[in-house]
């Protein structure tokens, strides 16, 4: 029984969800939650997520909501698919497998991925470390960035959908929490590749939904001000796993 | 060495990370951090925490930030002492679900609710009723879902007490001492969960030195 998500194509949180089955090049079946009829928050949605939001998830008998519930889920049960999206600390025998499947893929990234899997196999605390530290950035996309971004979205984006003008106040607040955050986020990406290591995982995954939104606007100045953290964004927005959500967001 | 917890035991955030500690009987070392001072702001502690925000913590080497990450990395590395605060045998997923749930859809609203009640006054500034009344509705809102959870579901993440439940200890603590505390009251489940998690031994001891700063 195939997974199944339930929103809509015009969710960041949605996105958020197909971009880790992407990852996986996990097969899934997405049936759409019409919002505009109100559809989340009726009964039969409800059931399957009480705050009425999207997306709600179904995988056989579990039923999940919250976006980034979801991924983690995602990353965790199907760890050995796709791209990794989170690491575990693991005794070198079950590493040796993964690693044979691995070096069988491609790409430059894997290699790099199974090189240092190899070399970590029998510390099976540095990988914890670095998955906690992965965790804080986690946590800082949810906590710091995603508020900041989501009012600037629905200042930039959803008000020129709906065709009412944006909130100034709201604007020039957010774009400079927006700053802020960026500066941070500049001098993490020069010492670690990626936000929460040098690997690409769910922390930096987490932002792909508001980072397209925003660089559609005028808010993208604020990162093209910033070389690392541009870098980091065009390299994120390039990977196929998220061209292809856009490319079904483009069938809705 | 003994693990650091860098904050003030006036902040949630730092009461979340040390009663994870305290319900595993973890030893600690609480730096205070004098905020007043604007401390968090300093050089020092922005090497902790570039956001500037308490609590910073450390392990050895390992330098984290955000309560939620260091509660969930206690909980992992030290499954073995204290209280499981993960659902023991059991898939996490769920739990992972409203752990979401306390920080994407409770801590907003009872943060706001702490801050118009406690801690305006507290620093000599009016609380807004309007906003007050705004947040209560919304508050209720979600109490209302928590009370079908519960009637499911001993714990809210699972049969278990877990980190989903924890981390609203320190919000609940707050608005337990305001009028807010007739909405969970006025909930059978709610109120019964409300009561057993902050009769928590762990819970006493951080309000302990809470009491003493």
């Amino acid at each position: 029984m195939v997974m199944k998500i339930y929103g809509s194509v015009n969710s960041t949180e949605t996105t958020r969800v197909f971009a880790a089955l992407y990852e996986k090049g996990l097969p899934f079946e997405f049936v759409p939650v019409d919002m505009r009829a109100g559809e989340h928050k009726e009964d039969h949605f409800l059931a399957l997520n009480p705050f009425g939001q999207v997306p709600a998830f179904e995988d056989g008998d579990l039923k999940l909501f919250e976006s980034r519930a979801i991924t983690r889920y995602i990353a965790h049960k199907y760890a050995e698919k796709g791209t990794p999206l989170v690491y575990e600390g693991k005794p070198m025998a079950k590493v040796s497998a993964r690693v044979e499947v691995k070096v069988a893929q491609e790409s430059m990234e894997s290699k790099l991925q199974c090189d240092f899997m190899l070399d970590r196999a029998a510390d099976a605390a540095v990988i914890e470390n670095m998955m906690a530290t992965v965790n804080v950035w986690t946590e800082v996309e949810a906590r710091q960035f995603d508020p900041v971004a989501s009012k600037l979205q629905r200042e930039l984006v959803h008000r020129q959908m709906f065709g009412v003008a944006p909130d100034a106040a709201v604007f020039e607040e957010n774009g400079t929490e927006l700053t802020k955050v960026l500066d941070i986020y500049e001098a993490r990406l020069s010492q670690s590749k990626y936000l929460g290591c040098d690997f690409f995982t769910v922390a930096d995954l987490h932002h792909l939904p508001a980072l397209t939104n925003l660089m559609g606007t005028p808010a993208r100045t604020l990162f093209d001000a910033r070389p690392k953290v541009s870098a980091w964004v065009a390299n994120l927005m390039a990977r196929p796993a998220w061209v292809k959500v856009l490319a079904l967001r483009n069938q809705y | 060495m003994v693990m650091k917890v860098h904050g003030s035991v006036l902040s949630t955030a730092a009461m979340r990370v040390l009663i994870a500690l305290n319900e595993k009987g973890l030893e600690f070392e609480f730096v205070p951090v004098d905020m007043r001072a604007g401390e968090h702001k300093k050089e020092h502690f922005l090497a902790l925490n570039p956001f500037g925000q308490v609590p910073a913590f450390e392990d050895g080497d390992l330098k984290l930030f955000e309560s939620r990450a260091i509660t969930q990395y206690i909980a992992h590395v030290y499954e073995d002492k204290g209280t499981p605060l993960v659902c023991e045998g059991k898939p996490m997923a769920t739990v992972v679900v409203w752990m979401e749930v306390e920080a994407h859809q409770f801590d907003p609203v009872g943060s706001k609710l702490q801050w118009e009640l406690l801690l305006k006054p507290m620093f000599g500034m009016a609380t807004d009723a309007a906003v007050v009344e705004e947040n209560e509705a919304k508050l209720a809102k979600v109490l209302d879902i928590y009370e079908a959870r519960l009637s499911q579901s001993k714990y809210l993440g699972c049969d278990c007490f877990t980190l989903a439940d924890l981390h609203h200890l320190p919000i609940l603590t707050n608005l337990m001492g305001t009028h807010v505390k007739k909405l969970f009251d006025a909930r059978p489940k709610v109120s019964a969960w409300v009561a057993d998690i902050m009769a928590r031994p762990a819970l006493a001891k951080v309000l302990a030195m809470r009491n003493q700063q």
